[in-house]
């Protein structure tokens, strides 16, 4: 176990391979454009090797040849054997090249690296869901786990917030998810136009709305961290502790393995002691202005 | 049967409210329904009460001319609608919509004012619930002024 100060998100489920620092070939099955910035990819080993288990939190790097390599959450179902599906925004040349990826065409992929998201020590426990934006990509392996498991859990919440209507990542599958009477889902934008007759207003504004055990309940953040802070407040004031609080934080990771120090903050890095890590134990960081 | 006391007495916003002082409310409070579509209140018309959503959505809006509604924020069960009747000119500055069929307690701020100017503990009561509303919503503003969603650039 490890003994670092900030570092509380259980034990990994899915180790890195051997050779942490060698990109395995992977091939693109699926691209899949989720809104008009970000996008999907399903892809699958290039020699037919089976998908490597992977714990909900954790990410991969992913390189594309002669362009550069970048960390990227996974976002697919831990639960099922099929294809690595990483969700992400075209922001930068790396995510530039991937998105112009066709199917067929054959990229690196390191990892799972990193820590997961409390989804055993939920268990028993009403789960709060809080996404931001794109924040929402890393923490759709969480909830596949629990809804495969959802007669261990009590009740079971997700919170999403984004930008307009337009910008609502997985929006068939949150349909679905709404659709479900074991699952309450709220959905807001933070401006609207014309048809839309949802939700308009932050995304921390639907926590009162949760009605899930501040006590006993876990709550599960990822987005911007500025909306992670107002967050954070707004779980304090309904009585939730820092230590049933997680949060996955993103930094600037090169190695993943905790080699290079690119992604240090405070006395950890990233890659390596998160991306997941219970509040109450990087509380003092997180409010850090630099760090 | 419910009365309009102990609707007003079981409300969040008012949990904790005097008995006398809930008497005073229930003179200036009454059961409304709107429909999906219809205006709840408009822009710069005279602002003399507020809205304790019990059931329905309502959207709060502007209009600009060329691009029509632009929704600011949706309201639900138990939020509270409208404090322009606290701040004179006493005036609207935004409508409000209901987006499905909306029913509400609504409160007489002219009422209101007039009782709250001869007991004075009661506006007092009044101004602590109203200012942590208007407090989250000034900062959910600027919240979502600071687009966080969109990606920065270093």
């Amino acid at each position: 176990m490890s003994t670092n100060p900030i570092t509380d998100s259980g034990p990994l489920l899915a180790l890195p391979r051997r050779q942490p620092m060698v990109p395995e070939p992977y091939c693109v099955q699926r691209v899949r454009q989720e809104t008009r910035d970000t996008f999907t990819l399903e892809l699958r080993s290039s020699n037919g090797a089976a998908r490597p288990a992977f714990a909900p939190g954790q990410f991969n790097m992913l390189y594309v040849f002669g362009v550069g390599e970048i960390p990227i959450s996974i976002s697919g179902d831990p639960t099922s054997s099929k294809a690595l599906v990483h969700t992400t925004r075209e922001v930068g040349p790396v995510t530039k090249a991937l998105r112009n990826l066709k199917r067929g065409d054959e990229m690196g992929v390191r990892g799972p690296f990193g820590t997961q998201w409390p989804v055993e020590q939920a268990v028993g426990s009403d789960v709060l869901i809080v996404a931001g934006g794109i924040g929402l990509a890393p923490l759709r392996p969480a909830l596949y786990a629990i809804l495969a498991n959802r007669e261990k859990y009590g009740r079971v919440v997700l919170l999403y917030g984004t930008r307009t209507p337009e910008d609502i990542l997985y929006r068939k599958e949150l349909e679905r998810w709404r659709a479900r009477f074991d699952l309450n889902v709220y959905v807001t934008v933070d401006r609207a136009v014309g048809a839309w007759r949802g939700n308009v207003g932050v995304v921390t504004s639907l926590i009162r709305r949760a009605g899930f055990d501040p006590q006993n309940g876990i709550a599960l953040v990822c987005g911007p961290e500025v909306m992670m802070r107002f967050a954070i407040q707004e779980l304090q004031k309904r009585g939730v502790g820092t230590d049933r609080i997680y949060l996955s934080m993103e930094r600037n990771m090169k190695c993943a393995i905790g080699f290079c120090g690119h992604c240090q903050f405070g006395p950890s890095f990233i890659c390596k002691e998160g991306p997941v890590f219970r509040y109450d134990k990087m509380e003092t960081f997180f409010l850090l202005r630099e760090v | 049967m419910e009365t309009l006391k102990g609707i007003l007495a079981e409300h969040p916003f008012f949990r904790g409210l005097e008995d006398r002082h809930l008497e005073l409310l229930v003179g200036c409070a009454s059961n409304v329904r709107f429909d999906a579509g219809q205006f709840i209140l408009r822009e710069s018309e005279e602002a003399n009460q507020f809205f304790l959503i019990r059931q329905g959505k309502v959207s709060v809006e502007i209009f600009a001319p060329g691009r029509g509604p632009m929704t600011i924020l949706t309201l639900g069960e138990d939020e509270v609608l409208g404090w322009s009747w606290l701040v004179p000119p006493y005036q609207w500055k935004f409508d409000a919509r209901a987006i499905e069929m909306t029913r509400a307690i609504a409160l007489d701020g002219k009422c209101l004012r007039e009782k709250s100017e001869h007991d004075h503990d009661l506006g007092y009561e009044l101004l602590k619930r109203f200012v942590p509303i208007v407090e989250e919503r000034l900062t959910a503003t600027r919240f979502q002024l600071l687009n966080v969603y969109e990606p920065h650039h270093r």
